[in-house]
């Protein structure tokens, strides 16, 4: 089964990103637990995201199209970046996501990906 | 044949069978709502089959056939050609196979027992998910045991059932590392179910104090299952010594008798033999455990039909195991109500008062009927009074409830 892991992090965690005395453990960190899906061949698809901060949320109401600056919602913890993993099944799924950097300081997200749709006969 | 011989026949297997066969069929399909209509619908077609053809040999392997070919059915009808359809329908012909010439079925319902306590399943609907399942038992007497509309539960239990199926619940015994924790949840789970039913045990209709038997079958078959871990023994023990009592914690009119009060001859004597003989096995492991340390403490109250003593020394160190290893609200009450029965009540009132000091206790009946009882024995009368009543208040028992107003009431002159 395919599974999306959606990776949160703090404002603390998208902080460390550019400081130069934590950039180095930050992505030392993420490069170990990426390199590690890699070789454990379950990566489907993956990207890392830029901050909330470069985010712009988008609207359509009563025809209306309303432009926002920011993440749809003022959390404590934002996406910071997803991976599409193909595993047997949830708990697999989810011994990857306590692996990732971001489950001790924030969250990880696991959810089932749709399946494509059967083809018709 | 008749219709009520095949009617009982159908009845007899769905009673002996139902848990098994649809473990079978859950592990198979990963999918436990499908297996359970296809079971259904196999128990219906039986009940239409059976008095005209006969009650077949072995029933559970004519149910198991007829729920194999409606799960392949409605995957075919459904349109799934994946590979899992054919693993599935592999795994079924062997069963089938093995059903019909032995009665060699592989045993799943451990594995249905995991998947109902995974840790990614809602705690609330593990103990509904597990009696519906493994036990058979309908959504109206699940939720009457756990005061929830039957429409209600049964659309909790489904949602909970279409999550298992769409996120792709292992229906696997977990390994080793997660062993401990995932047991600890399906034993949290069958002990919630067991204590629906004890605290039910007013209900008139018996349907609640049902549910301590359910929880018993359930222990047994974990105790049969996985006979190498010791909590499951430990378990157990624990609710068989409490169940032992049942025949002492009312009088004749109906009214509550409180632990020490009870009259031990009527402490069912097999019950508590087994509960004794399951704690010295457990024991042998050395290992501490919380069901086991509970056990023990019930085990030394239940030492008391043979001794005519309760052994306050033997309980206040096995409370005080327990309070380090576990400490959780509830035996942090409970040692304290057995700090009064010892004739410590200020030390009793001062634990009390420091776990109000960090714990959520307002509405917590067992710590306001501990509290009531320390302040009466250590004579502030007044106070115990109020304790009382608001015991009483939070009680959901009648029986209990009178007893701590009848406790709370201003003494009788003369």
């Amino acid at each position: 089964m395919q599974y999306m892991l959606m990776l949160n992090e703090t404002a603390e965690d998208f902080a460390r990103r550019d400081n130069p005395e934590e950039a180095q453990a930050y992505w030392g960190g993420w490069n170990a637990f990426i390199g590690a899906m890699a070789q454990a061949g379950i990566i489907v698809r993956g990207d890392g995201l830029l901050g909330p901060a470069t985010a712009t949320t988008v609207r359509l109401r009563d025809g209306q199209r309303l432009v926002q600056d920011g993440p749809f919602a003022d959390a404590k913890e934002q996406l910071g970046g997803y991976f599409v993993i193909e595993v047997a099944d949830l708990d697999a799924a989810l011994a990857w996501a306590a692996k990732a950097p971001s489950a001790a300081s924030a969250s990880v997200e696991v959810r089932p990906v749709m399946p494509p749709p059967e083809p018709a006969t | 044949m008749s219709l009520t011989a095949a009617s009982e026949a159908a009845e007899r297997a769905a009673r002996t069978s139902f848990g098994r066969l649809l473990a079978y069929l859950a592990a198979g399909a990963k999918d436990i709502a499908a297996a359970e209509d296809a079971l259904s619908e196999a128990f219906a077609s039986a009940l239409r089959v059976w008095p005209v053809k006969g009650v077949p040999d072995n029933p559970d392997a004519w149910l198991l056939t007829a729920a194999r070919r409606n799960i392949l059915n409605m995957r075919r009808h459904a349109g799934v050609r994946d590979g899992a359809a054919r693993e599935i329908e592999r795994r079924y012909q062997a069963a089938a196979a093995a059903a019909a010439g032995d009665d060699a079925l592989p045993d799943e319902r451990l594995k249905l027992l995991f998947v109902c306590a995974h840790p990614a399943i809602d705690p609330a609907i593990r103990t509904p998910l597990m009696l519906q399942t493994v036990m058979g038992l309908s959504a109206e007497r699940i939720g009457g045991a756990f005061l929830s509309a039957p429409a209600a539960m049964g659309q909790r239990l489904s949602r909970a059932k279409a999550k298992i199926r769409l996120a792709g619940l292992p229906f696997e015994t977990p390994d080793r590392s997660d062993l401990p924790d995932r047991l600890e949840a399906v034993l949290g789970a069958i002990y919630a179910a067991f204590g629906v039913g004890w605290d039910d045990m007013h209900g008139a209709d018996a349907q609640g104090a049902g549910l301590t038997g359910e929880a018993i079958f359930l222990a047994e078959l974990l105790v049969q299952l996985m006979p190498q871990e010791a909590e499951t023994k430990g378990l157990l023990a624990l609710m068989l010594h409490c169940e032992a009592r049942r025949p002492a914690r009312r009088d004749v009119e109906g009214r509550f008798i409180p632990l020490d009060r009870q009259d031990a001859r009527l402490w069912s004597r097999d019950q508590i033999v087994r509960a004794e003989g399951l704690l010295v096995e457990a024991s042998r492991a050395g290992v501490y455990g919380r069901y086991q340390c509970e056990a023990a403490i019930q085990s030394v109250h239940s030492q008391r039909a043979v001794t005519g003593v309760l052994n306050h020394q033997a309980l206040s160190m096995l409370y005080d195991l327990l309070a380090s290893r576990s400490p959780t609200v509830g035996v942090l009450v409970a040692r304290a109500a057995a700090m009064v029965q010892a004739g410590e009540a200020r030390r009793a009132l001062a634990a009390l008062d420091q776990l109000a000091f960090g714990a959520q206790v307002g509405d917590y009946q067992p710590y306001w009927a501990t509290r009531a009882h320390a302040l009466a024995a250590s004579g502030q009368r007044e106070e115990a009074r109020r304790a009382f009543t608001h015991a009483a208040g939070l009680a959901a028992d009648p029986a209990v409830r009178a007893y701590l107003l009848q406790r709370g009431a201003p003494p009788v002159s003369g």
